[in-house]
């Protein structure tokens, strides 16, 4: 494979993927299965790519599932995302200081 | 208190995307390096794709020397979720966003900027773009950089870092599952077959996100349905 030609069907699919639906869909959909199937999705993916992949995001498991909890208390008490994502982070500074100390 | 603009709100909102970006693209561009991509083509790869986990099937495919074909449906099966979210965002625009507008927002989905958008009450053109700016440049930026420089960061600020967008996924669905419990069961759901289909070794990470959330947001229509118009589609109307 030629480097620019994979770079070109790489851009071509992913953009495809992303283009088609969009311009293709236009009309409401009336069907009500379907309305609360795409309410669904959502919240569906966001968990899916959360979980697990958070506890290995960081150096240690532990760390990974301390910043999950803070993000989560955080988030119940209607942080904003830059204070959810601040928290979280800290979090993880925090803890694996300890965990070095330890 | 004065309602905010939506576009600048979207591009305040979308700071802690373009930083998680711009560390997670690091990684990217380091990786790339390693395969003997520059940093100039590794950035274009990035700007043309704004895909984390499709970019690096892709680059691992191109390093493995394989097909155009290989590239191709490994790439689309990959960022096949893009489907689901282009449709969902499509409904959430409504008819009066043309194709042009369109055609312009579909390259800013992805599972950070979607997730943006889907976290605000009503989405618009404007906000949408917005909201892509600072991520592009991040993810770009953050690539060249990557590939260039190798380790910029130390690695316990890299560690820190790599939560941001995960925490950001939390801002989003938390609140609304604190609001619902049809949505919370679809949270708990979720997590719960991820976590178990994380156990199976050889299901590559996008088709497991793929069936997670086709079977459960479908589980959840069927059993859990809400019937009643979205609420988008009410504000819209008037």
């Amino acid at each position: 494979m030629n480097l620019w030609g994979a770079i070109a069907v790489m851009a071509a699919v992913t953009y495809l993927l992303r283009a088609v639906p969009l311009v293709a869909l236009r009309k409401r959909i009336t069907n009500p299965w379907l309305l609360d199937f795409l309410h669904y999705v959502p919240f569906a993916v966001l968990t899916a790519m959360t979980i697990p992949a958070i506890i290995f995001a960081t150096d240690s498991p532990v760390s990974g599932l301390v910043a999950l909890g803070v993000a989560v208390i955080v988030a119940v008490r209607r942080g904003s995302l830059l204070l959810v994502a601040l928290f979280a982070a800290a979090a993880v500074l925090v803890t694996e200081a300890l965990i070095n100390l330890i | 208190m004065t309602t905010p603009n939506p576009a600048a709100a979207a591009l305040r909102d979308s700071i802690p995307i373009a930083l998680g970006y711009f560390t997670v693209s690091l990684a990217f561009g380091l990786y790339c390096a390693r395969m003997g991509v520059p940093p100039v083509l590794a950035g274009l790869i990035s700007f043309t794709n704004l895909s984390s986990s499709g970019q690096f099937a892709g680059i691992t495919i191109i390093g493995a020397q394989g097909s155009y074909l290989e590239l191709a449906i490994g790439v689309a099966l990959v960022n096949l979720r893009y489907v689901l979210m282009a449709i969902s965002l499509g409904q959430r625009l409504g008819p009066q966003v043309g194709t042009g507008r369109r055609l312009l927002l579909a390259a800013g989905i992805t599972d950070e900027i979607y997730a943006l958008g889907m976290g605000r009450r009503q989405v618009g053109f404007g906000d949408y773009a917005a909201s892509m700016v600072l991520p592009i440049i991040g993810w770009t930026s953050g690539t060249i950089v990557g590939a260039a420089a190798g380790e910029v960061l130390p690695a316990r600020l890299v560690s820190a870092f790599g939560v941001l967008l995960y925490a950001m996924f939390v801002a989003i669905v938390v609140p609304a599952a604190a609001g619902s419990w049809q949505v919370l069961a679809v949270v708990l759901g979720a997590a719960g077959l991820s976590s178990l289909l994380a156990g199976i070794n050889r299901l590559e990470v996008g088709w497991r996100i793929i069936i997670v959330t086709i079977v459960v947001a479908a589980a959840a229509a069927t059993w859990l349905p809400q019937h009643r118009p979205r609420p988008e589609t009410a504000e819209v109307a008037h």
